[in-house]
């Protein structure tokens, strides 16, 4: 069997930041963990355990102080046309349509030309759902479209990898199952490498094969649990197992337990 | 279609008029306040005709609407109006384009290099304060009585609204929009290009919506102090002779100059962020 290279891998993983006449601030320390490709995978943790520190350094916008990042094998150095990444913001620029929101990623892609981008960006509007939307502009949407449109962008480039950062938290309750819903099928019809940060337990366990559970700060991976759960690509699905729930049960006690001993 | 409960209570909700009556009431409203604005104008012409000889003020101090009109006449047969006119507005605009350009490159060139803005951000807000039209006898005293002094106070007084909005738009850039295009591998240009200019651009036109204002008063600053053609000119010229006329005439084609700008750069905005909703006009 040939060896295939995790998707993503960080060994001994720490980040420090200098605060201004103040200790540095230990964002994350240690962390190791390896991502399988294909393999969609859920942090968790309390708020301020350096989720977004660990994305920014999956995303190589930020350098780690120690320990090593790896992409399909490569040391990250600098963003990689491996990986995309979306936020809790749709961070679609307002003055351009949807569909030219969707070839923003494309555009810095070398060899990659006009007509191409455009025949990318309609496939990815058509898989989220949005053909009928590609001339309209970010604003004339609702919240839920808008975060399609992003997620559309963010598989325009082909990504290796692909990081979500609360993708689901600024959504009312119905657009957020629903949504969860279509990135699931999306993501899974795509088999791309997901990494999924949240706070919503729940979230997790619907969405993920695999929940890692950070501690408070400085965040470190206390709790790496697999999924036995099936209809990865249907959360709605899945939320009807009574597994799913143990499993949700047995994230929160891990957290409370972790916030106790902070205490 | 009207539901089974409304149709039951359709005597009730038909003998209740209160929602046709305040749409009426709306409509007839949008139609009284543009009445009423040229109502308050007529009002005004007339109380200008006829009030100032009522009250026995004598015409060098407000000369009534009419005379107003008649030394305009005599000034576009006489003294060469419309040449006045087009020197004014032809510089106002001049000075107005090469403020505007000038204000924005070092707003984007300041806004790209913190450092520099660091360095340089006290001696800006100096300038900012400190009285620009009081260069123009400076300006005189270098280059002569000629186009040159009237043209500086002008790019003088339009350039520092436009760098400080651009500037301040480059400052407060979503620092995860510039994040989101350095993962998809853009380079430092393709983000100014492609995120940074494009955001700035609401403050860009906020900044020229200022500066659309000012130059008018640069211009007519720049005529006043040294000037031997333009409405300023002819303001401290009428002033001269006690042609009170002459300066109300040569004001009311500033302001119009100025509203011709103005609404330009507003014509220029609805169509540069033609992406922004507009709320619907009250």
């Amino acid at each position: 069997m040939p060896h295939i290279p995790p998707a993503i891998d960080l060994d001994g993983v720490t980040r420090r930041f200098v605060r201004p006449g103040g200790a540095p601030l230990v964002a994350i320390e240690l962390v190791s963990f390896s991502v399988a490709p294909g393999t969609f995978v859920a942090v968790v943790g309390p708020s301020g355990c350096g989720k977004s520190t660990l994305l920014n350094l999956v995303a190589g916008l930020d350098p780690p102080d120690e320990g090593t990042v790896r992409i399909g094998g490569a040391v990250v150095a600098g963003p990689s046309p491996q990986v995309a990444f979306m936020l809790q913001k749709d961070l679609l620029l307002p003055w351009r349509s949807i569909q030219r929101n969707v070839e923003f990623g494309l555009e810095a892609r070398p060899g990659i030309r006009r007509a191409e981008r455009r025949a990318r960006a309609e496939r990815e509007l058509a898989r989220c759902g949005l053909s009928a939307f590609a001339h309209h502009y970010p604003a004339q949407l609702s919240g839920g479209m808008r975060q399609r449109a992003a997620l559309a962008r963010t598989l325009a480039v082909a990504p290796g990898v692909i990081l979500l950062d609360e993708p689901f938290s600024a959504l009312d309750a119905i657009t957020k199952l629903t949504l969860q819903q279509s990135f699931a099928e999306t993501i899974h019809g795509a088999g791309v490498t997901a990494l999924l940060i949240t706070h919503d337990l729940m979230e997790a366990v619907a969405m993920a094969d695999r929940v890692l559970v950070m501690s408070g700060r400085p965040g470190r991976i206390v709790e790496d649990i697999g999924l036995d759960l099936p209809d990865r690509g249907s959360p709605m699905a899945r939320r009807r197992h009574a597994r799913a729930h143990d499993y949700a049960a047995r994230l929160f006690s891990t957290l409370r337990l972790d916030a106790a001993e902070a205490a | 279609m009207p539901s089974s409960a409304e149709r039951a209570l359709g005597v009730a909700v038909a003998a209740s008029p209160a929602l046709p009556r305040a749409a009426l009431r709306a409509r007839a409203g949008a139609a009284a306040l543009p009445a009423a604005s040229v109502a308050v104008a007529i009002v005004m012409a007339l109380a200008w005709q006829f009030l100032p000889p009522l009250l026995g003020v004598p015409k060098y101090i407000l000369p009534p609407l009419g005379d107003l009109v008649r030394e305009m006449a005599r000034m576009w047969r006489q003294e060469n109006l419309l040449l006045h006119l087009v020197s004014t507005a032809s510089m106002a605009a001049a000075g107005f384009v090469l403020g505007s350009a000038f204000g924005a490159v070092c707003g984007y060139a300041l806004g790209l290099s913190a450092l520099w803005e660091r360095v340089l951000s006290p001696y800006i807000l100096a300038l900012q304060i400190a009285p620009k039209v009081a260069f123009a006898p400076l300006f005189i005293m270098w280059f002569g009585y000629n186009a040159m002094p009237k043209l500086l106070v002008t790019v003088l007084v339009v350039f520092f609204p436009i760098l400080v909005n651009v500037l301040q738009a480059m400052k407060t850039a979503d620092r995860d929009l510039v994040n989101l295009a350095r993962a998809f591998s853009m380079r430092r240009g393709q983000i100014f290009a492609k995120v940074l200019f494009p955001a700035s651009l609401p403050n860009l036109m906020a900044g020229l919506r200022i500066g659309a204002t000012l130059a008018v008063i640069g211009v007519t600053v720049g005529e006043l102090v040294g000037g031997e053609s333009g409405l300023g000119y002819l303001i401290s010229y009428g002033e001269g002779q006690a042609n009170t006329a002459m300066v109300f005439d040569a004001i009311a084609l500033l302001t119009a100059i100025g509203i011709v700008l103005y609404g330009l750069v507003a014509v220029t905005e609805a169509r540069v962020l033609h992406y922004i909703p507009r709320p619907p006009m009250r």
